[in-house]
Order: C-alpha cells, then structure tokens, then sequence
C-alpha cells in the first residue's frame, strides 16, 4: 500500500472536509476561499514532486501514477484555483452553504483527478461518479427556478448515462472475464480477429461505453442536457462543467480505448470511425445551432459541444493507426488545455458581466468595449481563440490536431472541421461586434474583484503564451503521454 | 546575418500598435506621429534591402537576409524568414503604402488610438506573409489579418459596413481554412513546412493517399478567394467600397497581392505539374476576371466600387501572366501587382479626397469638378492613364510584358487564344477609365460643388509620391524587373521557359 502516491488526492479529501467544519466555526466567509486554494497548491505541490518518475500501479492496480494521470491532475488543480477564484464574486449570491459550496468543488476536482488516473472500470465508475454527483448538487446551487430544472435534467440524464455506462462495462466484463485495463488489452490480444468481430458483445460493450463518456464529453447525440445545464447553473459551475468535467471525460476516454481497445486493429478501426463520424456530426450541429443562441452562456455550450466534435478528432485518428500513431495523444492533450483557457477566459467574463448586468443576453452586452475595455479584451481574445485564429492558444491546438488527422487519412473529416471553424466565426464574431461596435445601453463601468482579474489574466496570458511560444506545453503533453500504452 | 532586418520591419508596426493602445493620455496628434514613425522606418529599412539585394544571376532563388529560428520542434515549425526578388518589391509595397496609409489617415478622428492600432497590425501582418518562409507561420500571418481589416471596416467603414466586413471574414476565413487542409496535406506528404525545401523537392514520387493535384486545389481555393478569382470574388467590391479610404487603398494595394505571390510562390513553385495540367482552365478563369470584371465596371455608378470592380479585371491581368508559366509573363504578373498597387493605390487615394471633399459617392451627381478641384483633376487622371495602361506609365509596361510573355509562351497549348481574348480588358479598361473622368471632372460646372476645397498640401504630397513611383516604374522598369526576374527565372525554369 503506497498511501505516498495518493499525496495529492488525500490533501485535497482533507481540505474539502476542513473546509466544512471551518464553515460551522467562521463568519469569516473569505477564509474558506483562503484555505480552499491553500489546499489545491498543496495537491498541486505533491503531484508536482511526483512528475517524471516511472508509473506505478497501486490498490492492486486500481489506479495508476503516471504522468499522463499528473498531466490532467495539475490541469484540473490549476482549474479548480481560477474556478474559486472567480467564485468569490459569485458566492455572495448564496445567503448559505459556502463551505459545502468550496467542499463539493473540492470533492469534484477528487473526483475527476481519480478519473485520470483509474485504471480499472470499476475504479472509474466510482470516479466518476464521485465527480458528477459534486456536480448534480453544485447546478442546482442557486436554487431558483432555472438551477432547479438544470439540476433536476442533469441528475436525471446523468443517472441514465450512468447505466448505460455501467451496461457496457458489464458487456465488457463478461465477454473478457476482468474489469482491469491492461488485462482486457491482453486477452483481446490473444483472440483471432474473427471471433472479435463475430462476437457482437464487446462491440455491443464498446457502444455503450462510448455513449456513457459520450454524455461527459457532450458528444451529440448525447448532448441534451448541456444547454440547459450551462444556462441554468452558477456561471462558475458552468464554466467548471465544460473546462473540467469535459476535460476529465476525454481523459478517460482516452486512457481506456487507448490502453484495453486499441488492438487488434480491426476493432480500433471500428471505434476510430465512430468517434470520426461523432466528432463530424457535433461539430456541426454545435456550430450551427449557436449562432441562432441569444443567451450567451447556451451559445458557450454549443461551442463546446463543437469543441468535443474537434477533439474528437483525435481520438479516431488514434483508432486508425493505434500502433505508430505518436501525436494524437499530446495534439488531444494540447487541444483541452488551449480550450480550457479559452473557455476560462469567456466564462470569467461572462461571470463579471452577469454581476454588473443581471444577465446573459448577447444583445446586453453592447458597448462593452467602452465601459469595460479590458473585460472586452479578454473575452474577445478568448473567442478569437475559440476560433481558432492565431497567434492564440486555439490555432496552434487546431494545427496539432487536424495535422495528425491529415496524416492517417482523416482529410475528409478535417475539411469539415476547418468549414466548420468557419461557420463558428460568425457566432464569435457577432459577441466581439456587439461588444465594440454597438452603442452602451447602460451607464458605468462593470465592477470586478481583484481575484476575478487575475484569474482572467492568467488564462489570457496563458492563451497568448500557447499561440505564440507552444513548445513547453507540446513538450509536458509529450512526456505525458510517451509513457502510458503498451 | 547579423542584424534581423526582415523582423525589424514586421515587427516595428506592431511594437508602435502596442504602443500606440497601452501608453494612456496620448494626443491624437501623438498617436499619429508614432504611427508615422512606425511605418518610415520599416520603409526606410526596405528600401535600404532594396537597395542592398543582389540582383546577380548566381544569386537567382537564393533567400536574401534569411532569419531562422526553431520555433515548434515537434512539428516541424520554424521562425523562418527571407524574401526573394519576388517578395521583395511587394515587402516594398507594403512598406510605402503602409506609410502612406498613415498619412492618408491624417484626417481622421473616430476612436483614433484604436484605428492606427489596427492599421498598424494590419501592415504587420501583411509583411509577415511576404516574408515568411515556413508555411506555418506564412498561414498564421495571413490569418492574423483578418481581425484587423474586421475591425477596420466595421467601425471606420461607411454604407453596409458590418456586412462587407463579415463578408469579407467569412469569405477570407473559407479560402483560409481550405488552404490550411492544404497545408497539412502537404505537411503530411513532405513532413516538412519549409517552402524553400518543399520547393526543392521532386512532389512526384512521394505519393501518398491524398493527390498532390487535391492539395493544389485546396491551397489554390485560399489564395483565389484573396486574389479573387471569380466566383470568389463578391467579397471584394462589398469591402473595397464600404472600407475608410486608407484601408481600401491597403486592400487594393497589397492585401489581394498576397493571393498572386502565393500562386507563384506555392502554386506553381511547389506543384509545377498540376499548375501546367491545370493550367488552361485558370487561364479560362483569368481571360473571364479581365472580361467580366471590365462589363462590370462600366456599369458602377459608385465611384469606389467602380475602382473595385477595375481590380477584379487587373487581377485578371495577374492571374493570366501567372499561368502563362512562361518567364516573361511571370514578370509581368509580378510587375502588373507592383503597379497595381501603386496606380490603384492612388486612384483609391484621390476618389477619397473627392468623397471626403464633396461629400458625393455617386458619379451620377458629381461631374465638372475638374474647375474646382484642378490639382484633384490633374492627380486622378494620371491616376486613370495608368489604371488605362498608357505608355509610359508602370501600367503599360506590367501589361505589356504580361501580354507579351503570355503570348511568347509555349508551355500552355491555347494561350494566345485567352491572351487575345483579354486583351479585350485593355479596350474596356480605356472605356471606362475615361467615363468615369468624364463624369466626375469634366463636363458641366456644378454650381453645388463651388465651396468644394481642392487637395491640401498633405494631400498633394503623398499622390505625388505616388505618380512619381507610376512614372518611375514606367519610364525604368528595369529597377523592378531585374529584382523579379532573379526569383522568378528558378521557377519558370521548371517549365524549361
């Protein structure tokens, strides 16, 4: 029992439970946010420390510590801080419940770092659940009407995901006799490709698995509640839902498709085209259905819906030449990070603007560019970046993927993700128009606390830095992934 | 190399951009001269290059006053620059024309800190992509400019402002995202971004699962929405009319410029058979730009779009001088951009002036202004002569070595047929060249116009440096063509003219 190798996922248990009990003994409120980010940097040291040495398997390999699980941990740490920090603003709205607020923000951001590093489909199921029910109860956190149906949708279609989930996962576990990842790559391995493919139980597995994670990634068609969910809950929430939870989804995905299905080819060849023709169909529907959005946190859904669609790309360049293909791994690993800051960048605007405004309407945020220049800025520099436009994060993270695409053969699904980052300039563009073209409807300037600034300069630092110096994060996303497969 | 010219003048307009939006209290008569001093200087220092290219024939295809730098090792992406004697005088171009756009601008008083930031990252970007020889960073610069020319004629625009400028987003943005596929294919085929080695290197045997004639296409669809070659060309008369005068001259001077060097550069320089197998069907597509664009243009009542639609059917000239493959009609294209950039320039400089002056777009409601506006009168119809190709002016000789070099090839069977038939453009050109002036400065006298000033100082100085550069092209081409031919000669070497 290595309990030394869970440094990270203990110190922030501890944390989240400190955060509680410091709630029943403060009225200091601004403490918990203190000792809420204290704990993060303390997780966020010990993964640190433990970044570069080799993988280690542990609890009889339910989990593993590699880098490729330190990768997504240190992202989801670096999150959950810019997430409290923007919180702060946000939390006043909340008459109670701030230390259940921090823990359960702190049980999610758990959660989604056992996701990455489970290697076992038991371990995580638990996993992720851990991280969605933190979640169902943070979308109904406002408690109006809106949160409550968002919350409501989200536990209800998310306990359905659940099963699917679960139903693939005992598919899987039936037809290979192990819920361990590199036991069920050892004995696909050792069937004839025939029997594989005769055998529609592990197919019928591998399905639903993909529509289980599919509901956390926002892949159409399983996508329904994200729109909703987005608009309803607290922006904060929202933005944690789409930068973390989508993220830690692709972190499973990825881990698991990559490590127990990718051989023999047959099979790989079979999932690779079904996230191709997922990632096609979402990133279209995502895109075309946001520029009728007037609400601009459902507009930032479907974007991110689409945004699932491109990264998917990745993921079936990776089933089409599981065995030599090096790239699309860091190119995924890469993408989430620049859409992550991107995102970030959008919502903690979003957030800034609702306080002053009282609403998400695009047609509201006329003449921003006058009465908020930097708040502008920002958000206009994140859509750039959702674009895909250089010199920002989002272009080189297109690159990367759609260049790793091109060269097993997906040109057809990457001329129909570049038409696609055509078609979503237009919804991006027109919230930069109405911010720098149109008139002010209101008077003053839009107030922001000190914490809500940074974290804003932090993910549009981070966004310039990517589109204009990418290597070190090229470089981490390589180490990350160089040392987890086969 | 031990001084970085090439990043000294791109990046120069963008350090007074950043400047010019973060140092707070500036006068907006500070703001101009730092914008001024931001674009002589990377003037000067091309034209000191200029001066300082070999223009030796040993030196024909050889990258001057390259810069490398390891940019994204992984991918193969490097910091590279050079230019050529092709790039070279559109680096010079863009330069000039770039200062002048600041003094072009000098009336200007809406959101003025903004307007020159973004005119200042719209030279930069456009200098980038004249200069940039890996095609990552070529696609990020010719990316880059969209945002800048969006906002550009969003704001400062006049007529349908917001809709020619998404327009022209989403058009830019499509041709950009079909070349980007390109790019990457040919990345994947060549596992190399650099253009001077793609260049090099025999396309032929590396086949792969994706046609080299494909990539050719999907390259080829960014750059004839830039150039444009119709049908992609709508975009250009919305932009070009709705745009502030100094942005129009830009858009007209070099910005659709960078749709013809990337044919030659990339196009025909990279995939020399595909262009020869495809090119009769561009030189259709040319010989109907010229003829086509030149009807159109009869029938403009707008003043600028009329000057818009000219360069549809002078692009015309471009693109048939390009895919003539031969030598000499490589030069001529060359030289037809270079003076295009100036007299077309000019032509947008004064139209402005007239507009500012009169308040009046519409030809039908101006006319006879050549008595209140002399030194306009005089300025616009040299401006004319040129945009018509008479001798002596850059005009005539970037048409005639286009015509005849087009005509003299032989690596296209058919040629003098397409020639023959733009040559028809030349008459047009004529036609509706003097109509316009016609129109707008001859005529009856309108008493209306009798309070209209006549070109200030300013005015005068920046149209005279462009008539002299008309003239001087003109009357010594040689200065251009010597420059063009020692990049151009290797590339026309691969069709043995």
């Amino acid at each position: 029992m290595n309990l030394e190798l869970l440094l990270p996922e203990l110190s922030l248990l501890i944390t989240a439970i400190a955060v509680i009990m410091l709630d029943l003994f403060t009225e200091r409120k601004g403490l918990l946010t203190v000792v809420s980010i204290a704990g993060l940097a303390i997780a966020a040291g010990f993964a640190i420390t433990m970044w570069g040495t080799a993988p280690q398997a542990i609890f009889n390999n339910m989990l593993a510590v590699d880098n490729y699980a330190l990768f997504f941990k240190l992202l989801f740490l670096g999150i959950a801080v810019l997430v409290i920090l923007v919180s702060v603003d946000y939390v006043s709205k909340f008459a109670r419940f701030h230390g259940e607020y921090h823990a359960l923000v702190l049980l999610a951001t758990l959660g989604m770092m056992l996701m990455t590093a489970a290697t076992d489909l038991i371990s995580i199921f638990v996993a992720l659940e851990l991280a969605a029910i933190s979640f169902y109860v943070l979308v109904g956190f406002l408690k109006d009407k809106k949160s409550t149906e968002a919350s409501l949708k989200f536990v209800l279609l998310g306990g359905v995901a659940s099963a699917v989930l679960l139903f693939g996962m005992a598919l899987t576990f039936g037809f290979t006799g192990t819920t361990q990842l590199p036991e069920i790559a050892q004995v696909i391995k050792g069937m004839s490709t025939q029997s594989l493919l005769a055998n529609p139980g592990l197919i019928l597995g591998l399905v639903l698995m993909i529509a289980g994670f599919g509901f956390k990634i926002a892949a159409v068609p399983f996508h329904m509640w994200v729109p909703d969910v987005y608009e309803g809950a607290p922006t904060p929430i929202t933005l944690y839902l789409s930068v973390g939870s989508k993220v830690a989804g692709f972190a499973v995905i990825l881990r698991v498709f990559y490590s127990a299905f990718a051989l023999p080819e047959p099979l790989s060849l079979d999932w690779g085209m079904i996230f191709a023709i997922l990632g096609a169909i979402g990133m279209t529907l995502g895109n075309v259905v946001a520029i009728q959005q007037a609400n601009i946190k459902r507009m930032l859904a479907y974007s991110s819906i689409a945004h699932a669609g491109y990264i998917m790309i990745g993921l079936a360049a990776i089933g089409l030449s599981p065995t030599t293909d090096t790239l699309a791994q860091s190119s995924i690993l890469f993408y989430v990070v620049a859409f992550t800051l991107a995102d970030l960048a959008a919502f903690i605007t979003v957030i800034a603007v609702s306080g002053k405004l009282g609403s998400d309407q695009i047609s509201d945020y006329a003449g921003m560019g006058k009465q908020a220049p930097i708040l502008a800025l920002a958000l206009s520099l994140g859509l750039i970046s959702l674009i895909g436009l250089p010199p920002t994060a989002g272009f080189i993270a297109k690159f990367y993927i759609f260049s790793d695409a091109v060269s097993n053969g997906l040109l057809w699904l990457v001329i129909i993700a570049v038409l696609n980052s055509t078609i979503s300039a237009y919804y991006y563009l027109r919230v930069v128009k109405v911010m720098w073209l149109n008139e002010p409807v209101g008077e003053g300037k839009v107030p922001s606390s000190f914490t809500l600034r940074l974290a804003l300069a932090i993910s549009c630092l981070g966004i310039l830095l990517l589109g204009i110096a990418p290597d070190f994060i090229i470089k981490l996303a390589e180490m990350a992934t160089s040392m987890f497969g086969f | 190399m031990s001084f970085n010219y090439l990043s000294t003048i791109i990046f120069l307009p963008v350090a007074g951009a950043i400047i010019i939006a973060l140092v707070p209290r500036l006068s907006s008569r500070q703001i101009k001269y730092i914008a001024a001093l931001f674009t002589l200087i990377p003037l000067a220092i091309s034209l000191g290059l200029f001066a300082a290219f070999d223009r030796s024939a040993a030196m024909a295809g050889q990258m001057q006053f390259e810069e490398f730098a390891s940019w994204i090792p992984l991918i193969n992406a490097n910091y590279h620059l050079g230019v050529d004697g092709l790039s070279l005088p559109l680096v010079v171009l863009m330069s000039l024309l770039g200062f002048l756009a600041v003094l072009l601008s000098w009336k200007m008083n809406l959101r003025v800190r903004e307007y020159f930031a973004w005119l200042l990252l719209l030279e930069t970007s456009i200098l980038g992509v004249f200069t940039s020889l890996d095609l990552l960073l070529f696609f990020i610069f010719w990316e880059i400019e969209i945002i800048p020319m969006y906002f550009l004629i969003s704001i400062w625009g006049a007529g349908r402002k917001e809709y020619s400028a998404m327009k022209y987003v989403l058009y830019t943005l499509f041709g950009g995202a079909l070349m980007l596929a390109g790019i990457l294919s040919l990345y994947f085929t060549t596992g190399s971004l650099n253009m001077v080695e793609i260049a090099q290197t025999d396309l032929a045997p590396l086949v792969t699962s994706i046609p080299l004639a494909a990539i050719f296409f999907l390259l080829l669809a960014g750059f004839a929405v830039k150039l444009p070659i119709i049908p992609l060309h709508t975009w250009l008369p919305d932009a070009h009319t709705d745009a502030p005068t100094a942005v129009s001259v830009i858009l007209a001077g070099t910005l659709i410029k960078m749709g013809g060097y990337a044919m030659i550069r990339i196009s025909i320089g990279i995939f020399p058979q595909a262009a020869q197998d495809y090119a009769p069907l561009l030189l259709g597509l040319a010989a109907v730009n010229v003829v086509y664009g030149a009807a159109v243009t009869l029938k403009q009542t707008d003043i600028k779009r009329l000057i818009a639609y000219s360069s549809i059917s002078h692009m015309g000239f471009v693109l048939l001088g390009i895919f003539a493959l031969g030598e000499a009609s490589l030069v001529g294209a060359g030289l037809q951009m270079f003076s295009h950039g100036i007299i077309t320039g000019l032509l947008f400089a004064v139209a402005g002036i007239v507009m500012h002056n009169t308040g009046e777009r519409d030809i039908s409601k101006l006319g006879g202004l050549a008595r209140q506006m002399p030194a306009i009168a005089v300025i616009f119809t040299i401006a004319g002569l040129g945009a018509m190709g008479v001798p002596t002016t850059s005009g005539f000789i970037a048409e005639v070595t286009i015509f005849l070099g087009a005509f003299a090839s032989n690596v296209v069977s058919g040629v003098q047929i397409y020639t023959i038939i733009s040559l028809l453009g030349i008459l047009l050109a004529a036609a509706y060249t003097l109509w316009l002036l016609q129109r707008v400065f001859f005529g009856p006298v309108l008493e209306k116009f009798n309070q209209v000033r006549d070109a200030d100082n300013l005015e005068k100085i920046y149209c005279a440096i462009f008539i002299a550069l008309i003239f001087l092209v003109g009357l010594y081409p040689m200065i251009l063509t010597d420059v063009f031919r020692t990049g151009i000669a290797p590339i026309a070497a691969l069709f043995g003219g």
